[in-house]
């Protein structure tokens, strides 16, 4: 049994998500190999080769595959793909993108968003919003998979020594190009990696206000989230939302600040570790639950938690 | 220009499933069904694309039981101009969803075809991307703009670390984000007109597609609950209960 992960990256480093995939592959068993796809990723390989558990990595550096396309990058893994018994990709922007590209042309039925691995061939994956747990089995002779990472703990970065290995092949499909992107740039941790995040919604009124919870996440080392009512409002990013549709964290300590905990919200991080919630009223369904719950106005709340902190 | 939309019939958004009692799945007898939400706004780009004279015609297609004519009714109200429904009692994959909507695409021969980016139900999030496979077709998955020019559209999509815009040759898939745009409600005189709108049904055999599946749920258990917290009376104490009790501080 060998499994192929595809390593999420941005052409320069490996994104943490990979760990987790990876993690994932060594439940499951058997020999691990990466695949890099991308354009100038030598250095993406270097640090492929060195995560633990890793025997093989594999690198297809082209320009076809520089903003990983799925028209392009499909093709590439399908052919790869086809001598292993698992691919596994991170449910990430990108792993959703493009495993399903790569399952219909294997001609089988891909996995979502795995939260355990069972057996080989039998997975656990949340549906509904995360309100029921379904568990899978797969008879494809090639079983394409998604990972939560949240699911999983990632394994190291370091200690491995894979052999790096080039791969010629070239697809362009030509049917689609890059146009350009927007980054939206944050000095605070990842939301979906960070040990604590502090979360407004519709509560915080305004995006300025959303400073108030900026300066608590600084002083506790912590990203900042959304709910998707506080998106919607225009207060912040849409690359802030956790939900069903957006981020899905499971921090150490997660605090919801103005968050009601709609379905859809609590989708999104009810795997915490530590669920607080501040809101002023108290029959918000976020008390069911948080672990602990601080009926209170959030403005004059959330100073005095970062003074006390 | 032909656009194609794929709707499906779910559980509504706002309903709190329970799991059935023997572990087979999800108890939806006698519970409210809707539109899937990102459906909606598929549908509603869809006509914003004929209001903008792009499109020409709206065809509206959905997978699944009898009763998801409803769905295409209220598809054919919100402005579609035609509906058409395969229909399987099964529980289909996203893979044979995918198949079946290729036949129709063959069929139909659409410049566009817009999904929503995955279903509240299986969540799966396939579809648009293995019907795009299947077709050939460049894909726009989780579009928050789509602009048509000439015979590229240029897709806005909503990436992990913000946004990111590609551009592809027509004909496509577009799978929608949830804000691409905000659907209308439809109203009652043309809830009326939608009743007279054709809709054909078809069926898998007669697409010559086979919905055999490499997947099969074993069992579908109630998530483990989380034990009762408790609320606290001020910051100082909060403070306290998550540095000493909790230990996350």
């Amino acid at each position: 049994m060998t499994i192929l992960v595809i390593a999420e990256h941005d052409n320069k480093v490996v994104a943490p998500a990979t760990l987790n995939t990876v993690a994932a592959a060594a439940k499951i068993g058997g020999d691990i190999h990466v695949l890099v796809a991308g354009q100038g990723v030598g250095a993406v390989a270097e640090a492929a080769a060195k995560i633990a558990g890793v025997t093989k990595v594999l690198v297809a550096d082209n320009a076809a595959y520089a903003h990983q396309l799925p028209e392009n990058v499909a093709p590439l893994v399908a052919e790869l793909g086809k001598g292993y018994s698992h691919i596994l990709a991170a449910a990430t922007s990108n792993g959703k993108n493009i495993l399903p590209r790569v399952a219909a042309q294997l001609d089988v039925d891909q996995i979502s968003e795995i939260i355990s691995v069972e057996s080989a061939d039998t997975f656990k994956r949340p549906i509904y919003a995360g309100n029921a747990i379904a568990t899978v089995q797969s008879n494809a002779a090639v079983k394409v998979i998604t990972v939560r990472a949240t699911g999983f703990d990632p394994v190291a970065a370091e200690g491995g020594s894979a052999a790096v290995e080039a791969v010629a092949a070239a697809h362009d499909a030509g049917t689609s190009s890059f146009v350009g992107e927007e980054l939206a740039k944050s000095d605070r941790p990842e939301l979906t990696a960070a040990k604590i995040v502090v979360s407004g919604g519709r509560g915080m009124q305004n995006g300025d206000n959303f400073k108030h919870l900026y300066a608590l996440a600084d002083k506790l080392g912590a990203a900042v989230g959304a709910s998707r009512a506080a998106v919607d409002a225009g207060f912040v990013p849409n690359d802030m939302q956790v939900g069903q549709t957006g981020k899905i964290v499971a921090p150490q300590l997660y605090i919801a600040v103005g968050i009601s905990g709609a379905i859809q919200h609590l989708a999104g991080m009810k795997d915490s570790k530590v669920i607080v919630a501040i809101n002023k009223d108290e029959e918000a369904p976020i008390f069911q639950v948080a672990d602990y719950g601080l009926v209170a106005d959030l403005f004059e709340a959330i100073p005095e938690l970062e003074k006390l902190v | 220009m032909k656009v194609l939309v794929a709707v499906k019939r779910v559980v509504d958004y706002n309903v709190k499933v329970r799991v059935k009692a023997d572990n087979s799945g999800v108890d939806l007898a006698n519970v409210k069904m809707s539109m899937n939400p990102f459906c909606e706004i598929a549908v509603e780009e869809a006509v914003r694309l004929k209001e903008k004279g792009v499109a020409t015609e709206i065809v509206v297609v959905s997978v699944g039981p009898s009763t998801a004519q409803e769905q295409l009714r209220t598809a054919l109200a919100l402005g579609a101009d035609r509906a058409i429904l395969v229909e399987s009692a099964e529980d289909l994959t996203s893979l044979a969803v995918a198949k079946l909507l290729k036949a129709v695409v063959d069929k139909e021969q659409p410049q566009l075809v817009i999904l929503g980016k995955q279903a509240i139900d299986s969540d799966n999030n396939q579809t648009g991307q293995m019907l795009a496979a299947l077709s050939g077709y460049g894909q726009g998955t989780f579009a928050s703009k789509v602009e048509v020019s000439g015979d590229t559209v240029a897709v806005t999509r909503e990436i992990d670390g913000g946004a990111q815009t590609v551009s592809l040759k027509l004909p496509a898939i577009v799978t929608t984000d949830l804000r691409l745009n905000e659907p209308r409600y439809a109203s009652l005189p043309n809830i009326m007109k939608a009743k007279k709108k054709p809709l054909e049904v078809l069926t898998p055999d007669a697409l010559g597609v086979s919905t055999a599946s490499t997947n099969k749920t074993v069992k579908v258990e109630a998530p483990a609950a989380r034990s009762a917290g408790i609320k606290v009376k001020s910051v100082a104490e909060l403070v306290e209960k998550l540095k000493n009790e909790a230990k996350v501080l």
